[in-house]
């Protein structure tokens, strides 16, 4: 395992790369600069402000220096944010988002497994269709219309809940937890049913059943740790997905994630914003990758011991 | 004799309810069994054996399966009666069942001690309940009472750190666990190789004694069946044929669809005469090494499927390779038609070395060369009409042009016995024995001068697998094609094949004519294995697994 986790560490590199020059490339050859804003800014400040940030010179100068700054753990500073660099500025958003992901995944787990299971143990019934096609519904459903539904049902006719905000009012933070986590609350659901219903099918949930045990046992001890799986598999991507989504939530209910920061450094063309918000993303999008690809093979024991070379 | 058997069964009719109808899986089926007493339930697949377990068990898919009549008494307790709660706690205690294929009844994901004292630890009367410790000393007993070295050390492990045998010995040990009073085997040992497969019925055969328990035993092997059985039961279609002492099913049957059976076995010799065999060998194979890396292990490991293996087969004759699962057999055999890379070695085929032809070459030969597979389920491609799939390898070789296409698919569809009427059917709308004649006919249809022929009647009833042996003895007389025939099946090698070579470990261990292997094998192995089938035969079997138990 731990091989397999270094190879797929050696494998990110590239990787990370691909991704710096490719938004390098993309967000250079877009219209427009850090500085061409609504009020057009006298050319010997612009020349100034270039030569500052070293935008005078050639691309590929600008390519390499930025390379060469972020292989020494520099992000460069902010264009838009004056005397703030990128790090800066991602370390103070990033909990804020963080703790929104975390939130919503445990409302994605809470109600995806659920109704998975629910759904597993009565194929093709009502019991399966019902949780089911509210899934087809979460998926279909996009967050920037669940939101704002959400805030109309539950803030201002039940005027049960705040409709926006973070860590302002109590409960502010149920909200935006259940706008991102239901769509990926819905994958879960399908994944874990199927999942399910493929080991329910196995031979050896007939042999449980032969040697007399309840229903219950055969689901939650033989059903549920091979049929996880594939959704432990899923978690990963879908917490990245979460981080990277997270800005549609982060606008609707007005809260200061770095998804907000993002979407803001690309209008304003802040180069050096862009550039770290992604490759900040696409760490930890490799990373959690990583991470549900390790626990779904430490879940199965052929896979857990033939890396330690025990096999008979 | 006691007053009640442990099992009656009353006129028991399982029907399958599904949009193309009813099926009657069972249709008033009848019988029953003392305590310590054996009864085999044989039949071919589809004829419900299978089926009256479930149904005893409570384990019926339902729907579609429905019990329509009938009843079913357990020590004087009627179970089709009793409730979802109560059947739970005779199948914890009381009935018990061993699966066929112990590669697939096992969890995997949770370690052998784990399944084996769940029905202990979760029992559904709360009374018998054993605590985790106690239920831990139980299974190490029974493990030690099924033949598990080192039980102990064995219960934390997995079930894919077993091999079949061991697995079986566990899904065992798993059923008596609860101390059960009717054990259910629904085809324990079709899934093993054949030594192994007598070790198993020794088990079983010597618990039963011991533990003084009812045992069903569930099988499509007539061999088998006739060393452990005291009553047999015979099933077609669902019906009841016969019900009658092991003794006198075996040598005194009436009944013609019992006596069908039995004729089917393959046993004895090839019968065809000895036609003058043409000593130039066809195919030479000498020194050829295949090895696989085993790549997803910490250390590389190598195996060597095929280690230094020569072997030459003459024109014209049925050249057997017999061997255990993971002898190799099926991978020499698909080497030498070039579907293998080789590490080493050379294939010469009438003259001309394989080994050293570049692809475009090769290709030539392979209208020479045709293989027959073991599933005919898995090897038709399901979307090609059995038109389509006997005429492309014509059309690709251009054995016949366009025009005479129709014609010569319509002759070779009589020629392996398929209707005329389906030449534009599908592979599902065909019985398993009419999908091995399409593969035959594909095999035969651009005349190749050799087929290799693996396991091709293994996955068939043997009535169906008289037949289809019968086809391919009688297509490769008629064209005199040298056939290479693979099967771990020792009888079905002696009734078809002119010289064997017995296979272990990815070597030949001893090479003869046929008849001559079978009354003087020289190797060990091959002693055992030829020691290890079953004959159908009640007291000549009995008498093999009481000399077995005692060479112990």
């Amino acid at each position: 395992m731990i091989r397999f986790a270094a190879v797929r560490l050696l494998q990110a590199i590239p990787v990370l790369f691909g991704v710096i020059t490719i938004t390098f490339i993309l967000i250079h050859s877009a219209p427009g600069g850090p500085f061409s804003a609504d009020k057009a800014v006298p050319p010997e400040v612009l020349i100034a402000l270039e030569e500052k940030y070293d935008l005078n010179l050639p691309l590929w100068q600008q390519y390499f220096g930025y390379l060469e700054d972020f292989i020494s753990g520099d992000f460069g500073p902010s264009f838009k944010y004056p005397g703030r660099n990128v790090s800066e500025l991602i370390a103070s958003a990033f909990p804020t988002t963080a703790e929104l992901a975390l939130y919503s995944m445990i409302v994605a787990i809470g109600i995806g497994l659920f109704a998975g299971v629910v759904a597993a143990m009565r194929p093709n019934s009502v019991q399966d269709y019902a949780p089911m096609s509210l899934a087809m519904i979460g998926i279909c459903m996009p967050s920037f219309l669940l939101g704002p539904l959400l805030v109309l049902i539950f803030g201002i006719y039940l005027e049960w809940l705040p409709i926006s905000g973070w860590n302002s009012l109590p409960g502010d933070k149920i909200l935006p937890a259940i706008t991102l986590g239901t769509g990926y609350a819905a994958y879960i659901a399908r994944l874990t049913r199927g999942g399910m219903l493929d080991i329910l099918s196995q031979d050896y949930i007939r042999t449980a059943r032969a040697k007399g045990l309840s229903e219950i046992v055969i689901v939650c001890k033989h059903g549920l740790r091979g049929g996880l799986i594939p959704v432990v598999a899923f978690l990963g991507p879908a917490f990245a997905g979460m981080l990277g989504g997270s800005f549609v939530v982060e606008t609707i209910f007005n809260i200061p994630g770095l998804g907000r920061f993002y979407v803001q450094a690309a209008f304003n063309r802040d180069y050096t914003m862009i550039l770290g918000t992604t490759i900040f993303f696409a760490a930890l999008i490799v990373s959690f990758n990583l991470i549900s690809d390790i626990l779904a093979m430490w879940m199965n024991p052929k896979l857990r011991q033939k890396d330690l070379g025990d096999e008979k | 004799m006691s007053s009640t058997p442990l099992l009656e069964v009353n006129k028991l009719s399982v029907f399958f309810h599904t949009r193309a109808g009813v099926t009657k899986a069972v249709d008033g089926v009848s019988f029953s069994l003392n305590q310590d007493e054996t009864l085999a339930i044989v039949g071919e697949s589809g004829s419900g054996k299978s089926m009256i377990c479930h149904a005893i068990m409570g384990l019926l898919e339902s729907p579609p399966a429905n019990i329509e009549s009938g009843s079913i008494y357990l020590n004087g307790e009627e179970i089709l009666k009793c409730s979802k709660k109560r059947m739970r706690q005779l199948r914890g205690d009381s009935i018990a069942m061993i699966f066929q294929d112990p590669m697939t009844s096992l969890n995997p994901v949770l370690s052998i001690g784990e399944q084996l004292i769940e029905p202990l630890i979760y029992h559904s009367n709360p009374i018998k309940r054993l605590s985790r410790d106690k239920a831990q000393l139980r299974a190490i007993e029974i493990l030690q009472e099924v033949g598990i070295q080192n039980p102990r050390e064995r219960l934390n492990d997995f079930p894919h750190q077993f091999s079949g045998g061991m697995r079986q010995r566990v899904m065992i040990a798993m059923a008596l666990i609860g101390e059960p009073k009717l054990l259910i085997c629904d085809e324990p040992t079709t899934a093993l190789d054949v030594t192994v497969q007598a070790q198993i019925l020794e088990l079983i055969k010597n618990l039963q004694k011991k533990l003084k328990i009812g045992v069903i035993f569930v099988s499509h092997d007539l061999g088998v069946v006739a060393g452990v059985s005291d009553h047999v039961l015979v099933l077609k279609n669902g019906h009841s044929v016969e019900l009658d002492t092991t003794e006198k099913v075996f040598y005194e049957t009436k009944d013609p669809y019992t006596q069908g059976l039995l004729a089917a076995i393959p046993s004895g010799p090839k019968k065809t005469s000895e036609t003058e065999l043409d000593e130039r060998p066809l195919v030479e194979v000498s020194n050829l090494n295949v090895f696989f890396k085993n790549k997803s292990q910490a250390k590389e490991k190598i195996i060597r499927a095929v280690d230094g293996i020569s072997l030459e087969i003459n024109r014209g004759e049925i050249m057997g390779v017999v061997g255990e699962s993971g002898s190799g057999k099926s991978t020499l055999g698909r080497s030498i038609l070039r579907l293998l890379p080789i590490q080493s070695g050379e294939i010469i085929f009438s003259g001309v070395n394989l080994t050293a032809l570049p692809p475009k070459e090769l290709q030539e030969f392979r209208k020479k060369m045709q293989m027959i597979f073991q599933d005919p389920y898995a090897s038709l491609n399901p979307r090609m009409t059995v038109y389509e799939t006997l005429a492309e390898p014509l059309i690709f070789h251009r054995v016949t042009n366009k025009k005479n296409i129709t014609s010569r698919v319509t002759s070779l569809m009589n020629e392996v016995g398929l209707p005329k009427n389906s030449m534009h059917k599908y592979p599902h709308e065909f019985s398993g024995g009419q999908r091995q004649r399409i593969a035959v006919g594909r095999a035969i249809g651009i005349k190749p001068e050799f087929i290799i022929a693996d396991e091709p009647v293994s996955a068939l009833d043997v009535t169906i697998q008289s037949q289809i042996l019968d086809l391919i003895v009688g297509l490769v007389e008629r064209y005199s094609i040298t056939m290479l025939f693979i099967s771990h099946d020792l009888s079905v090698v002696r009734s078809v094949t002119d010289r064997v070579a017995v296979m272990k470990s990815g070597k030949i261990l001893e090479k003869e004519k046929t008849e001559l292997l079978w009354r003087k094998p020289k190797n060990q192995y091959t002693q055992n294995l030829l020691r290890s089938i079953p004959i159908p035969d009640p007291r000549k079997e009995r008498a093999r697994l009481l000399s077995r138990t005692e060479q112990d």
